[in-house]
Formats: C-alpha cells, sequence, structure tokens
C-alpha cells in the first residue's frame, strides 16, 4: 500500500476579517495516485478553501491555525516559498473555473501553452511546439496549429477550458486541482469536458482534486468524494457507495434535493430544516480548534 | 479594415490643418499691431508704405490673402519672415530638427523613467514602498516643464555647474554640421567629443520637458498595471511559477500599455508645446524659441508657418498615437 | 373621517450635499490642499496687512540683500531684496492677489464655456457635436503656450487679456471630458426612465445628467486653477501679462533669472510659491475626485 499522493490531516483555519470564525474544522482526506476525489459542498463549505491552500493562495486575511498538507510527505505549509515555486505548475496544477478571464487576452496560445514546458522543462521553442500540439490533439481540437496561433478572444468558450486542461496536464503533474471548471459552462459542453478531464486523468495517471458543488458532476467522474458542510467533513468514501447509501442525513438530504430528471412531476425536496439544525448541532459539539 | 481607418484619419488631419491655417490666418489679420509700422524707418512717405505693405500682400482682402497664401504654401512657398528677412520655409527646416531632438530625447527620457518608476511601484504593491512612490510620483506631477527648466538652472547651471546654460553647442567650436540635426549626424559619424558637446546643451531641457511626461506615465502606467496584476491570468501565470518580475512584464505590461498609450501621446502634444518656453529659457536655438519672437514682433508669414508646422506635429503624434494603439491591441488588429 | 395629510412629515435624511461635504471632510488630500489655498486666499485679500513692506518701494541702498538666514542680511527683509532693494517677500504676498484671481476666474470661465459647449455635444449629438469636435481637434493642435502669446499679443497685457487667453485655450480640456462624460451619463437607465415620463430634454440634461457630470467637473476645475497659474507665470515671465509695476510671480522670476548669481533668493522665492500653490491645486483636485466619485470610493 503505497503512501498517499496528498494526505491532508487535521487542517484547520479561520478568518481574521470576521474576527477568528472558522473557517476550516478540522478536515482531513487523501488522495492516492490517479484517484479522482470530489470535493462537495454548498458555497461557503470550506471547498474552495482547501484547493486555495493547496495551490498555496490563500488570501491574506485566512489563517491555518493548525494540520498538515502533505504533499508525497512534504508538508506544503512549512515549505519555503522557493521549493512551493518548484512544485507549483510541475507537481500540481489548476484547471480554473472561468476561461473568459483565465487566458491573456494579450498573449498567443502557444506562450502561453509552452510557458510551463520551457520554464521548468527546459524544452526548446520547437520541442515546446511539437509537444503542445499533441496536446491539443489530446483534448480533441481540430486544427491545432490555427489555435496556437490564435488569440483568446477568437476562440469559443468550450475550446478556451480545453485549451487549459491541457495547460495543466502539459507537465505531467501528480495532482492536478480541477476547481468548479465546467461551471461557467453550457450544459451542453460540460460533460464533453468532464469526460475528457477524466480521460486525461486516466491516461497520464494523475490524481484529481475536483471542486464542486453538483452532485452529478460528482457521480459523473469522481472515484471517491468528501462532502462538506461549513467547514467540517461530514461524510467521505467511495462515490457508489455514497451515493447508493449515505450515512448522513445531509448526505441523504442532498441526494433527495436534486432534481429527478425522469418524474418531472416529482417536484424538488429542499434540504429540510431539521438536517441544519443536526448539522449545527454537531459543528458545536465537535467543532474546529 | 486597418487601411481605410487610415485613410479616414489621414483625410481628418489634413482637414484640421486646413482649419488652424483658417484660424491662425484671420486671427492675426484681425491683431492690432501693424508689422510694417514695425520695420519702417521713420521718414518713409506714404508711398513707400504702401509699396512694403503690397510688397508682402498685406493690402488684399482676406480671402483673397488667405487664397494666395494657400496656394503658395502648396506649392512649397511659405513666403519671407518679416523680421528675420528670411525665406520662412528655410528658417523652419534650420531650427526644427533642434526641437525634434529635444522632443523626441525627452520622449525616450519619459518613456524609459516613467516605465521603470511604474514597474517598481507595481512591484512593490502593499510594502512600505509603495506610498512613498506615489506620493513623490504626486510630487512630481505637481512640477510643470518651465518650473523644472528654473530649478535645473539653479542647481545645475549655477550651484553645482555641471551643464551648460544656453545655445545649442559651445559657441566658440565650430563643427561643421552637414545637416541640422546635430545630434544623430554627431552620433553617426563618430564624432564623439562632438557629440558629447551637443547632449551636454541638451541635458537640461530634455529633463526640463521629459520630467513632467515622466511622471504622468509612471502614474498611469502603474494604474494599469495594478489593475491588470489583479486578473485571474495573472494567478495562474503565478501558479506556474512565474517570478514577480515576470508577471509583471511580461504577463501584465502588453495590457496595460494600450490605455497608457492614448494617454501619453496627449501630453507628448503638450510637451512639445512645451519647446516654446524652455527653448526660451535656455536660448535654445528651436522653432519655440523663434516663435516668441515672431510673435512679439508680428512677423505674420514667420507665424503662420510656425503654426503650421506646430499643428502638423500634433496631427502626426495623434495620427502615431491612434495607430499604435490599433495595432497593440490583439481584438482590433487579428480580431 | 382621519385628516390625511397631503405631505407626510418625514425626519430628513441627509441631502445629498451634506453627504457629499462629509465625504469631503474625511479626505485628506481635500483637507491639506483646501487648506492651503484658503490660506492663500486670505493672504491675498489681506495682502496690505501681511506683507511686512510696500512692495513697489524701491531702496537702493539695500538692493540685493540675501534672506534672513544668510550672513549679511537685514533682518527687516526675510526672504531678502530684489536688485531694485524691493522686499521679495512682501512682493510674493501681492503677487498671490494675481494669481489666485486668474486662477479662479480663468478656471471658472474655462469651465463654464467648456461645459455647455460639452453638454451639448455629447446630449444632442448630431451635427452640433461634429461641429464642435471638429472646434476642439481644431483647437488642440494650436501649443497652448505659443497660442497664449499670441493671444495676449493681441489683446494688450492686463489681467483680462490674460484670463482671456487662458479662457480661449483651456474651454476644450473641459469640453472633451464633459462631452465624454455625458454620452456615458446618456446610456444610462435613469435617462431612458427620465425620458418615459415626458421630461424635455433639456430639463433632463440640466437636473439628471449635470448633477451626475458635476464630480468630475469640480476635480478638473481645481486642476484647471493649477494650469492657470502656471500659464500667468510664464506669461508674466515673457514680459506679457499686467504691467511691470504689480507684481507677479512670473514676473520675480524673470528679474530673478537676470541675476541669477547675485542673488538666487529672487528666483528660489516665487518657484517655490508657485510649486507649493500648483501642488496644492493637484492635491485637492485629487481628493475632490477621490470623495465625490462613488465609484472610486473603493
Amino acid at each position: 500500500m503505497t503512501a498517499p499522493l496528498l494526505s491532508i490531516s487535521g487542517l484547520n483555519a479561520v478568518s481574521d476579517r470576521d474576527g477568528g470564525a472558522p473557517i476550516l474544522r478540522d478536515v482531513s482526506l487523501t488522495v492516492a495516485r490517479g484517484e479522482v476525489r470530489g470535493l462537495v459542498g454548498e458555497s461557503g463549505a470550506g471547498k474552495s478553501t482547501i484547493a486555495k491552500a493547496l495551490l498555496g493562495i490563500l488570501p491574506r486575511t485566512v489563517r491555518v491555525t493548525a494540520g498538515t498538507l502533505a504533499f508525497e510527505g512534504r508538508d506544503l505549509l512549512k515549505l519555503p516559498a522557493r521549493e512551493l515555486r518548484d512544485i507549483m505548475g510541475s507537481e500540481i496544477s489548476l484547471i480554473p473555473q472561468d476561461p473568459q478571464t483565465a487566458l491573456n487576452p494579450g498573449r498567443r496560445i502557444e506562450a502561453q501553452l509552452t510557458d510551463g514546458l520551457r520554464m521548468k522543462r527546459g524544452l526548446s521553442a520547437r520541442e515546446a511546439h511539437g509537444r503542445a500540439l499533441s496536446l491539443l490533439e489530446e483534448v480533441h481540437i481540430r486544427e491545432p496549429e490555427r489555435v496556437l496561433n490564435s488569440y483568446p478572444h477568437e476562440l469559443s468558450g468550450g475550446m478556451r477550458q480545453r485549451v487549459l486542461i491541457a495547460a495543466a496536464f502539459a507537465l505531467e503533474p501528480k495532482l492536478v486541482v480541477a476547481d468548479e471548471p465546467t461551471t461557467a459552462l453550457d450544459v451542453t459542453v460540460q460533460k464533453q469536458i468532464l469526460r475528457l478531464i477524466r480521460g486525461m486523468q486516466e491516461a497520464h495517471g494523475t490524481g484529481v482534486i475536483f471542486v464542486t458543488h453538483d452532485l452529478g458532476v460528482v457521480a459523473q467522474i469522481c472515484d471517491t468524494v468528501t462532502l462538506l458542510y461549513s467547514g467540517k467533513v461530514i461524510e467521505e468514501g467511495r462515490t457508489a457507495d455514497v451515493l447508493a447509501s449515505p450515512r448522513h442525513i445531509y448526505t441523504r438530504a442532498l441526494i433527495a434535493a436534486g432534481p429527478r430528471y425522469d418524474r418531472p412531476d416529482a417536484g424538488l425536496t429542499p434540504v429540510p430544516a431539521a438536517v441544519f439544525e443536526e448539522l449545527r448541532r454537531e459543528i458545536a459539539a465537535g467543532g474546529g480548534r | 479594415m486597418l487601411a481605410v481607418s487610415i485613410l479616414n484619419r489621414l483625410l481628418m488631419a489634413i482637414a484640421t490643418l486646413f482649419g488652424v491655417a483658417v484660424v491662425v490666418f484671420v486671427l492675426l489679420r484681425v491683431v492690432p499691431g501693424d508689422p510694417i509700422a514695425m520695420m519702417i524707418s521713420p521718414g518713409a512717405s506714404p508711398a513707400d508704405i504702401a509699396a512694403l505693405r503690397a510688397h508682402y500682400g498685406l493690402d488684399a482682402s482676406l480671402t483673397a490673402q488667405f487664397g494666395i497664401w494657400l496656394k503658395s504654401v502648396v506649392a512649397g512657398d511659405f513666403g519671407t519672415s518679416i523680421s528675420l528677412k528670411r525665406d520662412v520655409l528655410s528658417l523652419l527646416g534650420e531650427r526644427l530638427p533642434a526641437t525634434l531632438e529635444l522632443a523626441l530625447a525627452a520622449l525616450a527620457l519619459a518613456v524609459l523613467l516613467g516605465g521603470a518608476v511604474a514597474i517598481v511601484g507595481t512591484l512593490s504593491r502593499r510594502t512600505v514602498l509603495e506610498p512613498v512612490i506615489d506620493g513623490l510620483n504626486g510630487l512630481f506631477l505637481a512640477v510643470p516643464d518651465f518650473v523644472w527648466a528654473l530649478a535645473l538652472i539653479l542647481v545645475l547651471g549655477v550651484l553645482y555647474p555641471l551643464f551648460p546654460l544656453s545655445g545649442r553647442i559651445d559657441p566658440s567650436s565650430d563643427p561643421q554640421f552637414a545637416t541640422p540635426f546635430y545630434l544623430f549626424e554627431s552620433l553617426l559619424t563618430l564624432r564623439f567629443s562632438v557629440f558629447a558637446d551637443v547632449a551636454a546643451h541638451m541635458v537640461m531641457p530634455v529633463l526640463a520637458l521629459g520630467l513632467p511626461l515622466a511622471a504622468i506615465i509612471a502614474r498611469v502606467l502603474k494604474a494599469a498595471l495594478s489593475e491588470a496584476m489583479v486578473q485571474d491570468y495573472i494567478l495562474l501565470a503565478r501558479l506556474k511559477g512565474m517570478s514577480e518580475l515576470r508577471l509583471v512584464t511580461q504577463e501584465a505590461l502588453r495590457n496595460a500599455v494600450g490605455p497608457t498609450i492614448a494617454l501619453t501621446g496627449v501630453q507628448f502634444t503638450f510637451l512639445i508645446g512645451g519647446t516654446v518656453i524652455v527653448e526660451r529659457i535656455f536660448s535654445y536655438p528651436g522653432i519655440g524659441n523663434m516663435a516668441i519672437d515672431a510673435v512679439i514682433n508680428r512677423d505674420l508669414p514667420l507665424i503662420q508657418g510656425l503654426v503650421l508646422v506646430f499643428g502638423a506635429l500634433f496631427i502626426l503624434v495623434n495620427l502615431a498615437v491612434d495607430l499604435l494603439v490599433a495595432a497593440l491591441n490583439p481584438r482590433l488588429a487579428h480580431g | 373621517m382621519a385628516e390625511l395629510a397631503l405631505t407626510t412629515p418625514t425626519p430628513k435624511a441627509p441631502s445629498r450635499a451634506a453627504k457629499r461635504l462629509r465625504a469631503l471632510a474625511s479626505e485628506p488630500k481635500v483637507i491639506i490642499g483646501g487648506g492651503f489655498i484658503l490660506v492663500l486666499i486670505v493672504i491675498a485679500i489681506f495682502a496690505p496687512f501681511v506683507a511686512p513692506k510696500d512692495p513697489l518701494e524701491q531702496d537702493l541702498m539695500a538692493g540685493t540683500l540675501p534672506p534672513a538666514w544668510v550672513e549679511g542680511a537685514d533682518p527687516g527683509f526675510l526672504l531678502g531684496t530684489d536688485d531694485l532693494g524691493r522686499d521679495v517677500l512682501s512682493r510674493l504676498i501681492f503677487g498671490t492677489r494675481i494669481a489666485l484671481i486668474v486662477a479662479f476666474v480663468a478656471a471658472g470661465l474655462a469651465a463654464l464655456i467648456g461645459t455647455l459647449l460639452g453638454l451639448m455635444a455629447g446630449w444632442y449629438g448630431g451635427w452640433a457635436d461634429r461641429l464642435i469636435s471638429r472646434l476642439v481637434d481644431i483647437w488642440m493642435a494650436f501649443p497652448p503656450v505659443l497660442l497664449s502669446i499670441l493671444l495676449v499679443a493681441v489683446f494688450g497685457s492686463g489681467v483680462h487679456s490674460v484670463i482671456a487667453a487662458i479662457v480661449i485655450i483651456d474651454w476644450t480640456r473641459f469640453c472633451r471630458v464633459v462631452r465624454a462624460e455625458t454620452q456615458a451619463q446618456a446610456q444610462m437607465d435613469y435617462v431612458t426612465a427620465a425620458r418615459t415620463i415626458g421630461f424635455s430634454r433639456l430639463k433632463i440634461l440640466f437636473s439628471e445628467i449635470l448633477p451626475n457630470v458635476t464630480p468630475v467637473l469640480i476635480a478638473l476645475v481645481s486642476l484647471e486653477m493649477g494650469i492657470a497659474v502656471i500659464v500667468e507665470a510664464i506669461l508674466s515671465f515673457v514680459g506679457l501679462s499686467v504691467s511691470s509695476d504689480t507684481p507677479t510671480w512670473g514676473g520675480m522670476i524673470a528679474e530673478g533669472r537676470q541675476i541669477i548669481y547675485e542673488g538666487w533668493w529672487v528666483l528660489v522665492a516665487p518657484l517655490i510659491a508657485l510649486f507649493a500653490t500648483v501642488l496644492a491645486f493637484n492635491q485637492l483636485g485629487d481628493g475632490l475626485r477621490r470623495a465625490l466619485d462613488p465609484v472610486m470610493r473603493r
């Protein structure tokens, strides 16, 4: 049993801006090599905070008070800036949420795709160009030569997201953080992109932390899932298990709240207030430090 | 299409220049102060005065005068200067290069200095250094070229005399220039001692002209860079492991220059206008210096020629800025 | 039956003006810049009482004396004297009058004309806009200093011609900004709403759009005052402003330039006064813009 790729244990964080209000309460999770773990929760649950802590971009107002963030055994929270810089982009990368704003409008696609290859892998311009072409083919972009030569505003939203996915996998990272990458896309495009991410992940053996608020997305591509509420891990396990036989009432309520497209007359079942009361009780009892 | 818009702008430019010509022409004819009266010797007969007036074409009607002048300008004849008694066009040709050298050197100074300050200012965001830079910039913004010129004379001319206070070259030397572009010519012909002399005479006027523009560029560019630095694509680039300096210069800068250039262009025309007073203060033989005397002497042909030249310069600068902005914006250039 | 008052007395909510004034008072640049200008205004008004000596009084026996802290000075002349024995400090104080008169009147008139034309161009559009824009383009193709010298030469010397020259040249600055701002405001929903209610175009222009253009305008006026002071100084430097008796900062600078080796203080004093005044107007304008513009107040 090899050591997990990523092991977060006992992570606690507070918001200095809200007078020390807890944002993460004793969060623990692991991601193995090649595993896709979903990180689910409503807005404010803390999933983005975990992702930001992983990438080293926590806002100044958020402070980690306890816990470790071990990537391949090294605690990212304690590494000096230089070593973090080496890891970022090379071993850990990001698929961002909004393809509109994540690409530099003033640089061609090729330049932005080959940045990392040339900076961190020392490839020559020609080598990087070839690698960029094959990456674009991997993400099913037709006419990769034309796309490389284009500016972001000349591409559609879906194409831009494919480019960003290609960029995320370009340096063969061990872990990819996907931050709600389908939220900003049309519903028709979402499924393609999800399948693409899964395909890339399987081909490269990459671990993925998939941040989302949508259980449907989790069902499609996540091997395991961690469910958060108000900074506390409510439930976790293999996706199939959690969805089929959820243990916590919150999980059950969330699953039940999902719209039933096969039974349009069924209406919507919101999460009952009693569930939130129970959650509040649990958090108060065994809350963060 | 870029070609069509260029043509469009050129036509507008010519129309504007025409308007300029009309305005100055009318303005001068309405002026009290008869240039002829300033030229005649006492005891000249009315017939002599009339003859002189006719010689300079000042006896015809306003529209006739304008028509005559326009025709000759298009043919390349700008008339004869009343006060300096020489062909206006050759006078302009002699002195324009001096002003151009000053203006271009000042522009270069402003861009380099202002750009450097803006980049350093952006790199020092949220540190102690930033308010210091902003504060100093604010002080510099309050000093116009006129005040700089005089302050420089005080400090670098009188207190610690490092540079010459007037003229273009050492009056005792005779370098035999082939063109009126002293600075470029001496550099290209590798006459370095001459080059040093010319450059030394340019230091203070160029500083006086360029520092105000540098302050403006620094402020505008820093604002544009700071705005670019909070965009998502910068975050993504940072996650690729780029250094802060590279983020500013490689990623943010190209998106920040567009709006900066537009404003810089307008301010550059003010810089050119500022050569009038700066050249005067440093007795620099450019068109600005000549302009003041021309106005005081009511030298109509010379004034008209000068205004046309200045107007053409301004319009050219605006045109160049428009084209540059369009060329740099990927949406317009490659859209 | 209960009396239903037609107008229900409501507690007076702070008016827009009161809120604005409070925002102004909390902006340091406004206080510092505005404070300095106020001090200058007081000095200018009470110049005869503030100045230690008569600015025009010449005393050739006391010519070119250095400022009081330098050796060989006469403590009666705090900032020294010029070559005609006139007290530099008193001349400086009286010079404030011309500087401020020109600043306020010229900036005010330029703002008035420029704003009116800018509003018209931006609101009515069409041929009015084309005409005015073409005019502005032509105007801005003239080098400002040269044009001002020309105009003053045309009008003859005197404060009124300096003011006229500045107004004639600088109205374009206001026109451009106000036009752009008016166009931007005209796109907004509240304008469309006013139109559907049936307000006339003129009424909308002055009661709806103008108040929203005002913050930018006020800041610009402050900057323009600084510019006016400089232009006046340049004109008196070139010898074209008021008659040579009335002390002006520009005139003092010209004199100081002549005797720069013998009496550097004659040049330095008005130069510093000029710089401080322009800085004050700049800071005031900056602070006003920040305090009055709701978007910028982040």
